[in-house]
């Protein structure tokens, strides 16, 4: 299983991304790759590529919960902006170059400061990072007894 | 006569960051003013006011998730004036060379593969659904796997050298904190000839198409200015990690040459325009009417004497070879301009992977204190200068960044007048091909509105087009 966490620190709760990685990285979880960065690439459909289970940690806005987690499908859009991808670009790019087809699932954190130059995330944001967390690791053990079950 | 109008174009798309473009049109639906509007930078300098003098090589990296490595290396080598190091160990400045390369080349990949190549391949008028990566994959899938592991090739050397990806915290005051162990240096040599390799083919690619689209690439974007950018002490080599500036006109006479970089301020002014928030910078030898200019990796093909690894040399001769000698004006030739400096940059890879240099433990040196410190460096978007001050509790007073797109401005601002004159000047209907014109020549640039934040749920692309009297007459915005 592969997590990505990714976003900017430097610009308030859009670090909350790198901040769920990080965190969960010092947990150690054997069998949970972390890979934390500024934002999603062309390399990481080869990471991908590599995994059967991915999980994309972002920074979410608007939202009126504290996170959502939903499962992510590979997708070609229309254009694509930026130097950065969405996580439905990167899959598409593991499919479309390396034949890789892994389950997704996009966990987004809600956040609330974006535009400052500022580090830190806000008192809300880090709220919902740990509800995030405390989620994220009950849904993992249930997932991982549910793949055990399913080989046993 | 028809009412005047207002297009604006917010942001622009395959740009990174936030950046809007307003095009002003007359009743008679001709061109007449249009400008770049970008909102960035401004807090940056507030943000490091008061950060301890050793966290800021780190610290800085945050204000850019883009280019990272460039201002970490731009930090660093501030604060080494201010430890009082004007000459690194061999080991330092090697493995601080390597991750720069390692940045400069991953960073031209990017660009041109993923953000340029659709324009490229496609053309500039093509619809939306085909100006994408996706399209390029299905036509050239073979071009777009070595692109994929070009990237990370580069990502790897920045991982070896700076720590990790995020906050790296390989270069500090003074020197680095790692050398380059040997089962490192033997994965990295065991692929560089295919970095070589595809290095050159990408180069040939671009090439190709600037010779092959000659009456495009002349009459796009294509004016005279005047260059800048470091080249190499003594002999005017392109450097991209250390050197004087020099900066000429577009006819290559010299403006001035070898001024170390300390004095950045005496050759440069920053002024400030009402309506945008980034300076607008110049010469003041030439004023503000006539002294801007441009950087980036066409503006060092134009500033550099040559170019001191061979395969990227006999390019650098090619390229100059289209305009005679002489500062190439178009915009385009950035494309066959960076292609030319990612092969230099693997050629240096390579070089300085056979270099033992690169396993020394000879990491850091000292000096005396002083308090104020420059580091001027050749990131991939050009020329981006630091300039500090720290006070005896080593506590940052001052700082003052420069960055590429900056220096760019005008040209970028010059780029879109010319473009939307020639392409939207008289039409009776904008369309969505002609409006990618002026953001294709925006992205020559390759600037880097880096203040943006990359939140689920933000870039939407807007086009709005209001009357003469403020009414908004249309909009069209779509997720990007």
């Amino acid at each position: 299983m592969l997590l990505i966490g990714y976003g900017n620190p430097g610009r308030g709760d859009d670090g909350l991304g790198p901040a769920f990685s990080e965190n969960l990285e010092g947990r150690g979880i054997k069998g949970l790759d972390i890979d934390t960065d500024y934002q999603l690439v062309a390399e990481h459909a080869l990471a991908i590529a590599d995994h059967n289970l991915v999980i994309f940690a972002d920074a979410e806005m608007g939202s009126e919960t504290g996170f959502s987690f939903r499962a992510a499908r590979a997708s070609a859009p229309q254009t694509l902006g930026s130097h950065s991808l969405h996580p439905e670009a990167v899959l598409g790019l593991a499919e479309i170059l390396y034949g890789a087809r892994p389950e997704a699932y996009l966990l987004g954190i809600t956040g609330y400061e974006f535009g400052a130059v500022k580090e830190g995330l806000s008192d809300r944001a880090q709220k919902n990072l740990k509800d995030a967390e405390t989620f994220f690791l009950n849904w993992l053990a249930t997932e991982r007894q549910e793949r055990k079950s399913r080989h046993a | 006569m028809g009412d005047p109008r207002l297009i604006e174009i917010a942001p622009v798309t395959r740009v990174e960051g936030h950046g809007k473009v307003t095009i002003h049109l007359d009743g008679e639906n001709n061109v007449d003013e249009a400008r770049l509007h970008i909102v960035e930078f401004r807090g940056f300098e507030r943000f490091i006011h008061g950060r301890l003098m050793w966290e800021v090589p780190v610290i800085v990296q945050r204000l850019c998730g883009i280019c990272p490595v460039s201002h970490h290396l731009a930090a660093a080598k501030a604060m080494d004036m201010i430890v009082g190091v004007d000459q690194l160990t061999p080991t330092a400045e090697k493995m601080r060379r390597l991750m720069h390369y390692g940045q400069v080349m991953q960073s031209h990949v990017l660009h041109f593969f993923h953000l340029a190549a659709p324009d490229l391949l496609f053309g500039f008028g093509a619809p939306a659904e085909k100006r994408n990566i996706f399209e390029v994959l299905k036509e050239k899938p073979e071009l777009a796997k070595r692109a994929v592991l070009m990237r990370k090739y580069g990502q790897e050397i920045i991982e070896a050298t700076a720590g990790k990806k995020v906050h790296g915290t390989g270069a500090i005051p003074g020197g680095i904190n790692r050398n380059l162990p040997l089962e490192r240096r033997d994965h990295f040599l065991s692929t560089i000839d295919d970095m070589i390799e595809w290095a050159r083919d990408a180069l040939a690619l671009a090439r190709g198409y600037t010779l092959d689209n000659e009456e495009i690439v002349a009459g796009f974007g294509n004016f005279p200015s005047n260059y800048m950018s470091l080249v190499r002490e003594d002999d005017g080599a392109l450097d991209l990690y250390h050197g004087n500036l020099r900066a000429l006109t577009s006819t290559g006479d010299v403006i001035f040459d070898q001024v170390p970089y300390t004095q950045y301020h005496e050759r440069l002014v920053e002024e400030v325009r009402s309506w945008s928030y980034m300076k607008f910078p110049f010469i003041e030898a030439l004023g503000p009417e006539a002294g801007w200019y441009r950087v980036g990796p066409l503006a060092r093909m134009n500033t550099a004497s040559f170019i001191d690894t061979p395969l990227a040399n006999d390019a650098h001769k090619d390229l100059m070879g289209v305009t005679s000698g002489n500062p190439n004006n178009s915009t385009l030739a950035n494309h066959w301009a960076r292609m030319i400096e990612v092969l230099h940059c693997v050629e240096k890879i390579q070089d300085l992977l056979h270099d033992e240099d690169l396993q020394g433990d000879d990491l850091i040196v000292t000096g005396d204190r002083r308090e104020e410190g420059f580091g001027v460096i050749e990131a991939p978007r050009g020329n981006l200068i630091h300039h500090y001050k720290v006070d005896q509790n080593d506590q940052v007073t001052y700082c003052n960044l420069i960055v590429s797109t900056t220096h760019n401005n005008e040209g970028m601002n010059r780029a879109v007048k010319d473009v939307a004159v020639k392409h939207l000047s008289g039409q009776p209907e904008i369309t969505e091909g002609m409006l990618n014109h002026v953001e294709v020549a925006i992205r020559a640039y390759d600037p880097c509105l880096s203040c943006a934040t990359h939140a689920l749920g933000q870039m939407p692309l807007q086009v709005e087009l209001f009357g003469a009297d403020g009414h908004l007459l249309d909009t069209k915005a779509q997720c990007i």
